[in-house]
């Protein structure tokens, strides 16, 4: 194999951001007909190297070669014209069109004269007809897209790059959502391109598959390039190896919790999805930050949320203090004292055009209503001066927009809306994720107190560093099983990434 | 930019409809300086009072980011309601021929309380069943005339306007405190009441901050423990009971009513709110502004027929200033990214 053209090759391409070298002199070199895997942990760079092939990010150094000639990538449009394409994590489909409206959405093919052209149907159909014919994907053209499982929306995004004349592949998580049997579907259509010559950069986690499917294998770790090794002479252990070898060199501060009796207990919880976690069982303990770990695919926001009362969940026991309770709506875990920092900040913590006080105010609005249904302005704006002092919160003043202060601070505004509800047990969902630096050491000493006196974390970290350096106790999740629980203090990178690729069945 | 060009550009922008306001009046002053006496302030107030009330129950629904379409049409079954039992005893085509005279505040209260109800409906409709409030509104838009018509045909009035009211009524719409060039038409007490007590809630409630909140990222509310159903159906509930507290002014002030009044009038209240600094996609919004918005298309109905411009006119540079007015506000926003 070793022998085949290199078809596309990186060239020591770096990229940074504000604050973070995201890239840092990169290699990358595909073979054609061949699987190259990427791997890395999260935040490795393997994101934004795809993305600066795909022309999305513009790298600062560094080129792009494509059968060994340079290319200039500013849009996806010109990576898809030099044939790049990419099937992205998650697909971006029209759900409401049929699967050939989908397949040449921007592209569709016309017929007619001049200016009076309209869309040939015919042509469509007998194209697609052909492509998946090729492909041996067996699917009706006019069905609608919604109606598609997942992987056959990926089959179709993978007819589409086909279409394009792909001669690059990019496949960033394909399996995250598949069952076993379309995974075998997956790797046949897989294995037919490769015999096309297309290369195919494949991006995943899971070990198993890397082994099967791939040729070569591109390990990357903090932006930095580790290496390349034929997939043959690899095993699972020698790739998380390279993938976490390294010192822990961000700093943590030291914790003087105490974790006591248990809070918490959880049995048995199982989602009303099916996709989604399955019989999970552990204990908070009163004062204890329990991390937890997984991969992308793991379920973990999917069980916190459930714990706050935003999923619903089809079995399983909330034990609190002793009593069984039910945790129905946020507002029923309010009541409980259970307080949840999302993971989807933009999304659904901040509230953009209202002010920093308005934004902590709000989860204790109901403390300050006076007989008169009126609110004690007093208080709300002592409170909100108080937080922004207490967590060091920089704004101009507490009338100032949240949308306009920096993640970290926007992060510490939504900590301090929950402290202000005084709970008992904090969920935690990725809370230093887009914070620079500086910014995560601050949000480790605020959580790090909270534990001391008394308040039970828990706190799903991606970062494995984040995750060794804070808890208590570790509970690992892949595909929504819970896979072990270790010991925050003895636990290696390995270890956890060993059961965070344990698939159970 | 300096700081001070920075901060004069931000002051500038923030107080740009006031700006507006003040400027247009001047203008028309300029123009005919007889513009500028205390009879036009108060007809203009006298014009607008309605409309304000009208145009502070919409935002309700505006600053949680939907749309009240029904507003118009439960103005016109208030209208008719609080007309309908209020006529002179000895009037010809009277509504109900039989029925002693009430209490003035009864058949008031009755009317307020059908706009009520309908904002309920609305709020159930649109936080129960998830309904966009925009199809909501619009259904029980057409419900609602469609209840109004019946009652309206009713024997013995049969779709007849409805004439006759009580002097006692009509003197709610057109009489004032004082009299000569001073006086202060009720009407417009009534108004600048509903507007403080609803800045109040805006700005001092409970309810006025989860309306903030549901309007400025409705995810971010439930994960904060807001019970969103809950307050959505008071918020519409109260818009309800003002557009119910605006027919019935609107009949009193007119001396009558028909199924008809009130057709249209939710296209004016949203057009006050967005000229006003209400954003349609929520979260934002002030009395102030809105009041301000209002005033502006007073002053423009009545300042452009006082200097003699065509009425047909008057609409073109209506619309023009809507579309302005958004497009200058959505600036504020999006050069701030």
């Amino acid at each position: 194999m070793a022998s085949q053209d290199i078809l596309l090759e990186m060239r020591n391409v770096s990229k940074e951001f504000p604050g973070v070298k995201a890239l840092d002199s990169v290699n990358l070199k595909v073979r054609a007909g061949t699987v190259h895997a990427l791997m890395g942990e999260n935040g490795a760079g393997k994101s934004t190297l795809m993305k600066c092939l795909f022309g999305i990010y513009k790298p600062d150094s560094g080129e792009i070669l494509l059968d060994a000639k340079k290319v200039e990538i500013s849009n996806s449009k010109a990576a898809l014209d030099l044939g790049i394409s990419m099937i992205h994590q998650e697909l971006h489909p029209v759900p409401h069109r049929n699967v050939m409206d989908n397949l040449w959405l921007g592209r569709y093919p016309v017929k007619g004269f001049g200016p009076f052209k309209l869309v040939d149907e015919a042509k469509m159909l007998r194209d697609t007809e052909q492509l998946f014919k090729d492909l041996q994907i067996d699917l009706d053209p006019k069905i609608l897209l919604g109606k598609l499982s997942v992987s056959k929306v990926q089959s179709i995004e993978i007819a589409k790059a086909v279409s394009f004349n792909a001669k690059v592949i990019v496949m960033d998580e394909p399996t995250s959502s598949l069952t076993g049997n379309e995974v075998e579907q997956l790797f046949n259509i897989i294995r037919d391109l490769k015999k096309r010559g297309v290369a195919i950069i494949y991006i995943s986690h899971k070990m198993e598959e890397i082994l099967e499917i791939s040729d070569e294998v591109t390990v990357m770790r903090d932006g930095k390039y580790i290496g390349t090794w034929p997939a043959a002479e690899l095993t699972t252990d020698m790739i998380i190896s390279k993938m976490v070898g390294r010192d822990l060199t961000q700093r943590f501060p030291e914790r003087f919790n105490n974790p006591g009796d248990v809070v918490l207990r959880i049995e048995g919880l199982t989602a009303c999805d099916a996709k989604s976690f399955k019989d999970i069982s552990f204990d908070l303990k009163k004062g204890e930050i329990l991390g937890i770990g997984g991969l992308v695919g793991s379920q973990r926001t999917e069980l916190i949320e459930a714990l706050f009362g935003l999923r619903t969940v089809s079995s399983g026991k909330f034990v609190l203090n002793s009593k069984e309770i039910s945790i129905k709506s946020p507002i029923a875990a309010k009541k409980h004292k259970i307080a949840l920092l999302t993971e989807e900040r933009r999304a659904t913590g901040i509230f953009p055009v209202l002010s920093v006080l308005e934004n902590t105010a709000i989860a204790k609005q109901a403390r300050y209503e006076t007989s008169y249904l009126l609110l004690n302005e007093k208080q709300r704006v002592a409170d909100a001066e108080q937080s922004m002092q207490k967590l060091r919160i920089k704004t101009p003043s507490i009338k100032t927009l949240i949308k306009n202060l920096s993640g970290g601070n926007q992060q510490k505004v939504l900590l301090s809306r929950w402290l202000l509800t005084e709970p008992e047990i904090l969920l935690l969902d990725e809370p230093t994720r887009g914070i620079d630096v500086g910014a995560k050491f601050e949000i480790y000493s605020i959580i790090a107190e909270l534990a001391r006196q008394g308040r039970s974390i828990v706190m799903i970290s991606s970062e494995m560093p984040e995750l060794l350096g804070m808890s208590d106790r570790i509970m690992v999740m892949c595909e929504g099983r819970l896979t072990g629980i270790v010991d925050g203090n003895k636990a290696s990178e390995e270890e956890i990434m060993r059961l965070a690729t344990q698939r159970l069945s | 930019m300096s700081l001070d060009a920075r901060k004069s550009y931000d002051f500038l922008m923030q107080h740009a409809i006031y700006i507006v306001l003040i400027g247009l009046i001047i203008v028309i002053a300029i123009y005919d300086p007889r513009f500028m006496s205390v009879t036009t302030i108060r007809d203009i107030l006298l014009q607008s009072s309605t409309r304000a009330i009208i145009a502070l129950g919409a935002a309700f629904v505006l600053i949680t980011g939907g749309v009240d379409l029904s507003t118009g049409r439960v103005v016109g079954l208030t209208a008719v309601l609080s007309a309908s039992m209020l006529q002179v005893a000895d009037y010809s085509r009277r509504f109900y021929p039989d029925m002693p005279d009430l209490p003035l505040w009864l058949p008031i209260m009755l009317a307020i309380l059908a706009g009520l109800l309908v904002g309920v409906i609305n709020g159930t409709i649109v936080a129960k069943f998830s309904v966009p409030p925009f199809i909501a509104t619009l259904g029980t838009m057409v419900m609602v005339y469609g209840v109004n018509s019946i009652y309206f045909d009713m024997k013995p009035n049969e779709s007849q306007p409805i004439g006759g009211l009580r002097s006692d009524f009509t003197e709610l719409g057109s009489g004032a405190f004082g009299t000569g060039e001073y006086s202060v038409p009720y009407i417009v007490i009534i108004a600048i009441v509903i507007s403080i007590l609803v800045w109040v809630i805006f700005s001092k409630t409970r309810l006025g901050k989860n309306m903030y909140a549901i309007g400025g990222n409705v995810h971010a509310a439930i994960v904060s423990g807001i019970n969103v159903e809950r307050n959505l159906l008071y918020l519409y509930a109260i818009a309800g009971a003002l557009y119910g507290l605006a027919g019935v002014l609107e009949a009193a002030r007119t001396g009558g009513a028909t199924n008809n009044y009130g057709n249209m009038y939710e296209l004016d209240a949203i057009a006050a709110c967005v000229v006003g600094g209400v954003s349609t996609a929520g979260g934002i919004g002030t009395v102030p502004g809105i009041l301000a918005g209002v005033l502006i298309f007073g002053v423009i109905n009545y300042g452009l027929t006082f200097i003699g411009i065509n009425p047909y006119w008057q609409l073109i540079i209506k619309g023009l200033i809507i579309v302005a007015a958004v497009a200058f506000d959505i600036r504020k926003y999006l050069n701030k990214k």
